[in-house]
């Protein structure tokens, strides 16, 4: 013992300390196992719950519940299409809105920002991911909707609105809170995440191939488009998709905005609602075993499939890239 | 094995220590939002007085009522009052605590607290999307004197499901027959026209953001935050001011006799000073209580604040229970909330 803690490196001693790392060794794998395995029970668990939670209002409304439109907590009717297409509409604008930002400010950065910008604007972007997203709700909420109301949305209702086809995403009252709204904050804040994949994928462009383009006489535009993008593609698919799942899940921030309404519009400017927003909207006032309730886990269990779909895709993009 | 006995002492520590800190007769409660101000205030005064505290956690009527239904906590609240059947089944007694009122609130350019006019059924019209402009005959035949714009009405609406938009479409069922065919009255309804703000803070935000705006709040809201309310026609056909007194005229005039658990309707009631949309909160205590001395404890509680909680309510702009509903509720403990077959409180 004494020799153990003088540090003295006999032989017979470090063989003697071996059995405690025969008994350690094991109980630590075993931790690492438990660890992992844990992750996944977690998983299997909340799934179940969410199914098992929602699968009365399936059997009540059938499979139809998918794409019906009515949500009627009066006469307990439940549909969840407004809220399927709510989330898909208000992310899709989102990503819209987000990825040639992300873009510009990918290409900005690896290419042309001079060393002392570069660390300023990718620390900004950053900076930009910690905000907890109740912030942007309140910033959307009391900065951005009443500007939308007062100065995007009439000219654009006035002007667009009367043209064929593309004219019904510009209906309805300025009311400042809306889809577009809402898919515009949500852009801001998937941008970090789509621009850090963005500038990963750039920077892992072999320079070789980029100088021999330079070298060549193309210019930094031709080198963009030839050269830097056709060499990640896919993986950039993926950063996008990856931020459409962000995106699809978005809760606070969105129901700030996107003025709740269960009806649906095609209009941009029309109030809507996502499958969170109305889980945060209506899951306290729900009555424990109500129809109501049972709905709103189908609702739950309806985002974790999509979300699912999205993120398999993703990272099954992003992987055939960094194994290409 | 060793680690089971390790947790279970860890936990048994662990109770101790929180058990001790927050000494044993402390009552916790959960459920309605809308009165947890006026709960929170009553437990401050309360302590002082009688050392015992009141953990209420304010987080939905929804999630209060399963906490009563699970007997996690010592007392529900809701804001709307249970179905009887449920009341029975789950061996509840339901009783009012205090009384509130929704007003509607206005943003129009030139316009003063309490000086637009309106009706039930105007209300409802705006609500349907059938009355969509401020200078709608109808509006201006109620409003004569007032200048009217000439601009689009957009109805807010609570997108929470709440106690406020319970009342609130209770009202707009009363006083219209299309709303209640069309729409009717829940928590949270299918809204025809307008846009969801999340709380009484989002909806207001939503009306003071937008110009020609209407919406619907909790009176304490309204007040407190200096908003433009409006007069209301009442079922005596007498425009009234959203104002404590008219509040106290609906408590008043309500059928408690007649009610069944004390869900006594005060939307529409009769009388000239009435104002039409006001509602009472309620409790829910369980008649067989696991330990009595709880059940003692949250009685003592609401037998202090309807003796002497009065004035904390009023200056939050609720409206204390009228005497004799505080004493029917009284004779109600006595004879309904029992463990082992004795009341938990006589006096």
């Amino acid at each position: 013992m004494d020799a153990t803690l003088s540090g003295n490196a006999d032989p017979a001693l470090v063989s003697a300390r071996k059995p405690t790392g025969r008994v350690s060794d094991p109980v630590f794998v075993g931790i690492l196992w438990g660890s992992g395995i844990f992750v996944l029970i977690l998983l299997g668990l909340i799934i179940a719950m969410l199914f098992e939670g929602g699968l009365p209002a399936l059997q009540e409304f059938g499979i139809s519940f998918l794409w019906n439109t009515t949500w009627n907590p009066v006469t307990e009717v439940f549909g969840a299409g407004v809220m399927v297409f709510g989330t898909i509409f208000s992310a899709v604008i989102a990503v819209v809105i987000a990825l040639p930002l992300s873009f510009g400010i990918a290409f900005f950065l690896t290419e042309i920002a001079p060393g002392v910008l570069r660390r300023p604007i990718g620390v900004a972007i950053q900076l930009l991911a910690a905000i907890p997203s109740i912030i942007y709700g309140m910033w959307g909420f009391f900065v951005i909707v009443p500007l939308m109301a007062a100065y995007v949305q009439p000219p654009l209702i006035e002007w667009l609105g009367p043209l064929p086809v593309i004219g019904a995403l510009f209906q309805g009252p300025p009311l400042g809170a809306g889809m577009l709204t809402a898919g515009l904050i949500m852009a801001i804040m998937i941008l970090p995440f789509i621009t850090a994949m963005f500038v990963e994928v750039l920077e892992s462009v072999p320079p070789m191939i980029k100088e021999s383009a330079y070298g060549v006489g193309a210019t930094t535009y031709e080198v963009y488009r030839n050269v830097s993008v056709p060499y990640g593609r896919t993986a950039m698919v993926g950063a996008v998709m990856l931020g459409l799942g962000r995106a699809l899940g978005e809760t606070m921030a969105v129901t700030f905005v996107i003025g709740n309404a269960t009806r649906m519009s095609a209009s941009l400017f029309a109030p809507g609602s996502t499958i969170a927003s109305t889980i945060a909207n209506e899951f306290p006032e729900a009555a424990p075993g109500s129809l109501k309730l049972e709905s709103l886990l189908e609702l739950g269990f309806i985002l974790f499939v999509i979300s699912f779909i999205v993120l398999a895709l993703s990272r099954l993009l992003v992987r055939s890239r960094l194994k290409g | 094995m060793k680690f089971t006995h390790l947790l279970g002492a860890a936990a048994l520590s662990f109770g101790a220590v929180f058990s001790g800190a927050a000494f044993a007769a402390d009552i916790t409660g959960a459920g309605a939002t809308f009165p947890a101000p006026v709960y929170q205030a009553w437990a401050v005064a309360y302590k002082e007085k009688s050392g015992t505290g009141l953990n209420y956690q304010s987080i939905g009527s929804g999630a209060g009522q399963t906490q009563i239904f699970n007997r996690t906590v010592d007392f529900g609240a809701s804001d709307a009052p249970v179905a009887a059947e449920k009341l029975e089944a789950q061996k509840l007694l339901q009783f009012p605590a205090v009384i509130g009122s929704v007003v509607a609130i206005v943003n129009l350019d030139g316009v003063s607290a309490n000086q637009i006019k309106l009706t039930g059924p105007i209300i409802a019209d705006i609500y349907l999307g059938k009355i969509t402009k401020w200078n709608d005959p109808k509006i201006v035949e109620v409003n004569k004197g007032s200048q009217l714009p000439d601009l689009s009405i957009v109805p807010v609406y609570r997108s929470d499901g709440s106690g406020t938009t319970y009342v609130f479409a209770t009202y707009l069922s009363t006083v219209s027959p299309e709303w209640k065919s069309s729409v009717g009255a829940a928590t949270s309804v299918q809204w025809p026209a307008g846009a969801g703000g999340k709380g009484n803070e989002g909806v207001a935000g939503t009306v003071k953001n937008t110009k020609g705006a209407i919406g619907y709040v909790e009176y304490i809201y309204a007040s407190s935050n200096s908003l433009i309310t409006t007069e209301l026609q009442n079922k005596a056909g007498k425009f009234v001011s959203p104002t404590v007194p008219s509040f106290q005229a609906a408590a008043a005039n309500a059928d408690w006799a007649g009610a069944k658990n004390f869900a006594a309707s005060m939307i529409d009631t009769p009388g000239d000073t009435t104002w039409p949309i006001t509602s009472a909160t309620f409790i829910l205590l369980p008649k067989e209580p696991k330990s009595g001395t709880q059940a003692a404890e949250v009685i003592k509680f609401f037998d202090w604040a309807f003796k002497d909680g009065g004035a904390i309510a009023e200056k939050l702009h609720y409206i204390p229970l009228p005497e004799d509903v505080a004493n029917r509720v009284r004779e109600a403990w006595k004879t309904e909330v029992k463990a082992d077959g004795k009341p938990v409180w006589t006096h």
